[in-house]
Parts: structure tokens; C-alpha cells; sequence
């Protein structure tokens, strides 16, 4: 691993209240995506990222107002912590007008350009040279903003990934390449799909920096990529960010994981859980979780409710939005 | 009127947006100091500098990606893919992304990016170095497709291709860089989706595409002598098509020849064919004669690949065909 300059500054206990309810948000958000998606009423592929909140939450808390993000088909986290509210993101999955993507994308293309979320992808590695597009503009431009790829330990084998990195590398542009490494692409364990058990040396060989952080604890996401941010910005060169994290569900909702063995899943959710040592570091008592956790459940029923009194495109809608 | 070639009309479109904006840029394989490997972009470095004139390792996705990327930024960047024959290596950022971002996002994300190819047989490069590929990329809703054939044409059709805010795929033939034409002094933006007509005829339409233009306009030379009249249309965009002046050109000779130096099975001529026997059923005399490559990829041996590619001749034999004087 390269030095990057220590941590700057620490969260205090609200700021990391915060961030465990938004954690806790997300994660209720998804428990109701699973329920309603078992209820038959959302269509679609849908993928949740549970496990994975503190990533989300410790990346996105980090960037600066103009900062862009491009995402993965795992996206309803990194879109909440965006800024996109429950009820848009909710509608979308119910197809509606008033989502994000205006019932145009679905699941695995969640949009939300003002608030800078340059889409979900549903091709794995498909966002990155974008990113490397986009930091090409920023540095062209003289603006300091950064570019933020989001993607799995399966894209790392994908020439997206490498060709992206590379030329990121070649032109030092402000971005930043989060590697949610989850031990998984799709049912195919790391071991089964790549050489190598430290991706982050995939990012060494293009002479890229690398930092390695427990993707379960959100502040240590949190300081390590706001180092890697102002690397970023300040024109050394974009960073490679390991983030070490764990995907307690299945690859697709209703997966029955025949590939994962039952003492496995068992032992993920029981030691790899972001929330109960986040929650513990807080002491929040059982009263100010119920607390929390009603506050949050509400506004995810809220969503729910919000989308399906949401409007049905007209089927001749689907002409539209095809050319600017 | 200033003289110029395809190749210099190209350069002169680029080298003007970039001097009146800031946001146009140029990138690609061996552009600049080299100045392409078909000469388009020589000395534009000099003029704009690496950072505008920017040259990129022989890396398809990370290019095309990267030109989206800048362009939903709202940059206007012109990528340049060497070898139409390596738009394979970029298609899932043509395809699955520039294509699709407007349209997955309902309407949030403009993608004004320009990716300039071309290929062309008559070199004897063999089977990878210039097929035409035009017709996968016609099929791609959210792809505008653009082929000119004249100096002129390219010239101002890149302008608007430049400054269209959807991705523009972009031919340019090869065999065609070094024609010339006297052009205006001032550049005169062409729309895209207009075709144009490039010889009044009565008897026989032909449409045709790039190379083929200019082999029809010989093949209709050759038929006059005969006493048949032949009308050439370019429709010069191939997304969106000008039905309107093809079908109005038909309706008026009552015979159709499509023409395109790609294979002919699959390709863009079908599609033109599709359209004018459904408008213009009423109207045809002939059945709609097709000229394209034989399907085959490409061969090396010239005497085999001057055979499969279509010539004057095959347009003059598809144009005898439609008003019944095969084999006289």
C-alpha cells in the first residue's frame, strides 16, 4: 500500500449517529425491497446490497457538493446516500413517473443527475471509463471535483476495469475506483475468478495509488476516503480504493445460494454485520434503537405508499427519451 | 472557393469547432504527432496542443468510455476509432451506454459525443482492416449514424454531428480521403437527415451509400449511353433517414437500386428496400435490385477482394435488371 496522508480530523458521536441512521435507513429500505418483491408487486432484476450499508454511507459522506458517482447494478445504497429520496428510489422500483429514472430504468439504472449520480449499471465494469471520462472533463475544465466508480471484486477480471484504470493512471485525472470487494461475483467465489488474492494489486501494476479499509466500520471508510479524495483533487492522480466488505444476501433477490453453504451465510450475518458494533460504539440503548428504527421503518412504509399512488407511464411513453 | 479533400474537409470541421469552443476536443489512437493513421488530424496538434489533441493507448473501451464520460460532463468530444473493424472492441460503451443513458435515465442525461471511423476495401488489408460496419450500428435506438461521401458533405456533417447532443457513429470511407471538390469559404452546417440528390434522372433511382455514390454516379453515366435515365440519391444520414426524399425519388422513376459496399445480406440496403416497397408499393415497376459485398469477410488476394466489393459495373447490371435489359 502507498502512504497517503493520515486521517484528517475525527467524526463526532452525532455525525456518526447520523451515519448509522442512514445505514439503518438503507438497510430497512432493502428488507422492504426483498418483502415487496416476494409480494409480487415490484418487476424486474432486483439486487440489494445488504452488508454492504457502511460502504455507501462512509464513501458518499465524504465527497463534496459537485463530486459525481457512477454505480453498479447493487445501487440502492450508494443512491440513498446520494441524496435521492427513499420515495423517488422507491417509485422507480414501482415503475412510476415520479422515480428516479421516470420509470425509464429500474433497478439497475438508478439516475439522479443534479444530485450528481451518473447511473447505475447493469454491465459490470460498464461505469468505469466513464468515471475516467468524466475526471478527464474536471481536469480539462480546472474544476475540482472528482469522479467516483463504484464496482465489485468480479469486475476487477473485466477490460473495462483495466483499460479504465490505465488510462485514469496515464492522464492523473481526479478519480476515485471504490472496489466493494464482497467475495462474490454473482455465485462465483473470489478464489474461483481470480489469480491473485489482493486486487488491490491490480491497481499497483498501473502504478495507481492503493489503500486497503474494513468496509464494515463507516468511519474508517470514511476518513480513508476522504484521503483518498484530497489526493485525488489535488492532481496527484486518481486513487484505488480496497474496501474489504461482506454481502450477507444473495446475488439477486430470491437466490437461494446454492453455491454458499447454509454455515456460511449463518456466520456472515452473525460476525459481518456493519450495524450491531456501530450501534454498540454508539451505546444506544434499546429504547433509542426502537427509536431510530420506527423513525426509519416509517419512512420507508412512506415510500411504499408514496409509489403506488405514483403515476403509470402511458405505454407510448416508451418513445420518448430515446434522442435529446 | 477553396479546394479541398475529404481528409482536409474532416480536419477543417474539427480544427474550427475547436477554435470557436473550448469543450470540443479530439482524442484517439496515434492522432497526434502521427497525425492518425489516415492523416486526418496531422498538424491539428500543433495548432491545439497534446491536452486537446489527445493521444490515446491502443485501448477501444477506455477511449469511447472515456469520450462519454466527458461528454455527459458536457464536453463535445470527437473520438476517433482507427479501423471501423475496432468499433467491436468499443460497442459495449457505444451500444449499452452512450446509446442508452438518455433514454434509462427518462430524459436526465445528454450525451453529445462524436465517434469518427472509417474502413473500405480496395487495399488488400485482409479480413480485419476494413469492413463496413454501419448497419449494426443503424439498428441501435439512440444512435445517430452518419456516411458522407462528398468533401462538403463531410465537412458539414461533422460540424453538425460535433454539435448534435446525441452520439453520433460517424463513417468516413477511406478510399475517399483524397477526392477534392471546391468547398465555401464559410463552413455551411449540413442537417443531419438529409439526403441528397446527387444526379436528376427519370427512368431508375439509385441509392447509395459512401463509396458507392460515387460508383453509381459513373454507373449512371454508363447507362445514359443506353438511354436509361438514372436519378442518384445519397442519403448521406442513415439515422435518422430521410424517407421522405427517397421515397419522392422513387415515386418519380418508378425503379429502385440500393447500393453500399457493405455485405448485402443484412444490410443497410435492406432496410431502404423495406421502406420504399412499403410507401411506394404502388409505384414500383421492378423489384427493388440490391448491390452490396458478397458474404464473405474479406479476402487478401486482390483479384478476390476487387470481386467481392460491388463496382460501377454491378450498379450498371442491377440498374439494366430493373427496366429489363438484363443480358443484352
Amino acid at each position: 500500500m502507498a502512504k497517503v496522508e493520515q486521517e484528517r480530523g475525527t467524526l463526532s458521536s452525532e455525525q456518526l449517529r447520523e451515519f448509522f441512521r442512514e445505514m439503518l435507513l438503507i438497510r430497512r429500505f432493502e428488507e422492504k425491497v426483498e418483502e415487496r418483491f416476494r409480494a409480487g408487486e415490484l418487476p424486474g432484476f432486483l439486487h440489494v446490497a445488504i452488508g454492504q450499508e457502511a460502504v455507501a454511507v462512509g464513501v458518499v459522506r465524504a465527497l463534496e457538493d459537485g463530486d459525481v458517482i457512477a454505480s453498479t447494478h447493487r445501487a440502492h445504497g450508494h443512491t440513498l446516500a446520494k441524496g435521492t429520496t427513499p420515495n423517488e428510489l422507491m417509485a422507480e422500483l414501482y415503475g412510476k413517473m415520479e422515480g428516479c429514472s421516470h420509470g425509464y430504468g429500474g433497478s439497475m439504472h438508478l439516475y439522479d443527475i443534479e444530485r450528481g449520480n451518473l447511473g447505475a449499471n447493469a454491465v459490470v465494469g460498464g461505469g468505469l471509463p466513464q468515471i475516467t471520462g468524466a475526471a478527464l472533463a474536471f481536469k480539462l475544465r480546472g474544476e475540482e471535483r472528482v469522479a467516483v466508480a463504484f464496482f465489485g471484486d468480479g469486475a476487477t477480471n473485466i477490460g473495462s476495469f483495466h483499460e479504465a484504470l490505465n488510462l485514469a493512471q496515464l492522464w492523473k485525472v481526479p478519480a476515485l475506483f471504490v472496489l466493494e470487494d464482497n467475495k462474490w461475483a454473482e455465485s462465483t467465489p473470489e478464489i474461483q475468478h481470480s489469480p491473485i488474492r489482493d486486487l488491490s494489486k491490480r491497481a499497483e501494476a498501473f502504478g495507481m495509488t492503493a489503500m486497503k479499509v474494513d468496509g464494515q466500520d463507516v468511519e474508517e471508510v470514511y476518513k480513508a476516503t476522504k484521503r483518498a479524495l484530497e489526493h485525488a483533487r489535488s492532481g496527484k492522480g486518481p486513487v484505488f480504493l480496497h474496501v474489504d466488505t461482506y454481502r450477507l444476501s444473495g446475488h439477486y433477490i430470491g437466490d437461494p445460494q446454492v453455491y454458499r453453504s447454509k454455515e456460511e451465510q449463518r456466520d456472515v450475518r452473525e460476525h459481518h454485520d456493519p450495524l450491531p458494533p456501530l450501534r454498540a460504539r454508539l451505546e444506544l440503548s434499546d429504547e433509542e434503537l426502537e427509536e431510530l428504527d420506527a423513525e426509519v421503518q416509517e419512512i420507508v412504509e412512506a415510500s411504499v405508499d408514496f409509489a403506488k399512488a405514483g403515476t403509470d407511464p402511458k405505454p407510448e411513453d416508451a418513445l420518448k427519451n430515446v434522442y435529446a | 472557393m477553396p479546394e479541398l479533400s475529404y481528409r482536409e474537409a474532416v480536419r477543417d470541421a474539427l480544427s474550427r469547432a475547436m477554435r470557436q469552443d473550448d469543450d470540443v476536443f479530439v482524442m484517439g489512437e496515434d492522432i497526434a504527432e502521427m497525425g492518425g493513421s489516415m492523416g486526418v488530424t496531422q498538424g491539428m496538434v500543433d495548432e491545439f496542443g497534446p491536452e486537446r489533441v489527445r493521444n490515446t493507448p491502443i485501448s477501444e473501451i477506455a477511449l469511447a468510455g472515456a469520450a462519454i464520460g466527458a461528454a455527459i460532463q458536457g464536453m463535445r468530444p470527437v473520438a476517433e476509432i482507427m479501423y471501423e473493424d475496432f468499433l467491436t472492441l468499443a460497442t459495449e460503451q457505444i451500444i449499452n451506454q452512450a446509446a442508452k443513458h438518455r433514454y434509462m435515465s427518462g430524459g436526465q442525461v445528454t450525451v453529445p459525443v462524436t465517434f469518427r471511423t472509417q474502413g473500405g476495401a480496395g487495399w488488400s488489408p485482409g479480413a480485419q482492416h476494413a469492413q463496413q460496419l454501419e448497419a449494426w450500428f443503424v439498428h441501435i435506438p439512440g444512435l445517430k449514424v452518419v456516411f458522407p461521401s462528398t468533401p462538403t458533405d463531410v465537412r458539414g456533417l461533422l460540424w453538425s454531428a460535433i454539435y448534435d447532443d446525441n452520439p453520433v457513429v460517424f463513417f468516413e470511407h477511406r478510399t475517399l480521403y483524397g477526392i477534392k471538390e471546391d468547398v465555401p469559404e464559410e463552413l455551411e452546417p449540413i442537417p443531419i437527415g438529409k439526403a441528397r440528390v446527387h444526379r436528376e434522372g427519370e427512368d431508375v433511382t439509385v441509392i447509395a451509400t459512401g463509396r458507392l455514390v460515387h460508383e453509381s454516379l459513373k454507373a449512371a453515366e454508363e447507362a445514359e449511353q443506353d438511354g436509361i435515365s438514372v436519378e442518384v440519391v445519397d442519403p448521406r444520414t442513415l439515422q435518422p433517414l430521410d424517407e421522405e426524399a427517397l421515397v419522392a425519388s422513387v415515386k418519380k422513376t418508378n425503379r429502385c437500386v440500393v447500393a453500399h459496399e457493405a455485405v448485402t445480406r443484412m444490410g443497410f440496403g435492406a432496410e431502404v428496400a423495406a421502406v420504399i416497397q412499403y410507401q411506394a408499393f404502388d409505384w414500383l415497376d421492378a423489384p427493388i435490385e440490391r448491390v452490396g459485398a458478397k458474404f464473405t469477410p474479406l479476402p487478401f488476394a486482390p483479384i478476390m477482394e476487387e470481386w467481392c466489393v460491388p463496382h460501377a459495373k454491378d450498379v450498371v447490371e442491377a440498374i439494366r435488371r430493373t427496366v429489363g435489359r438484363d443480358g443484352d
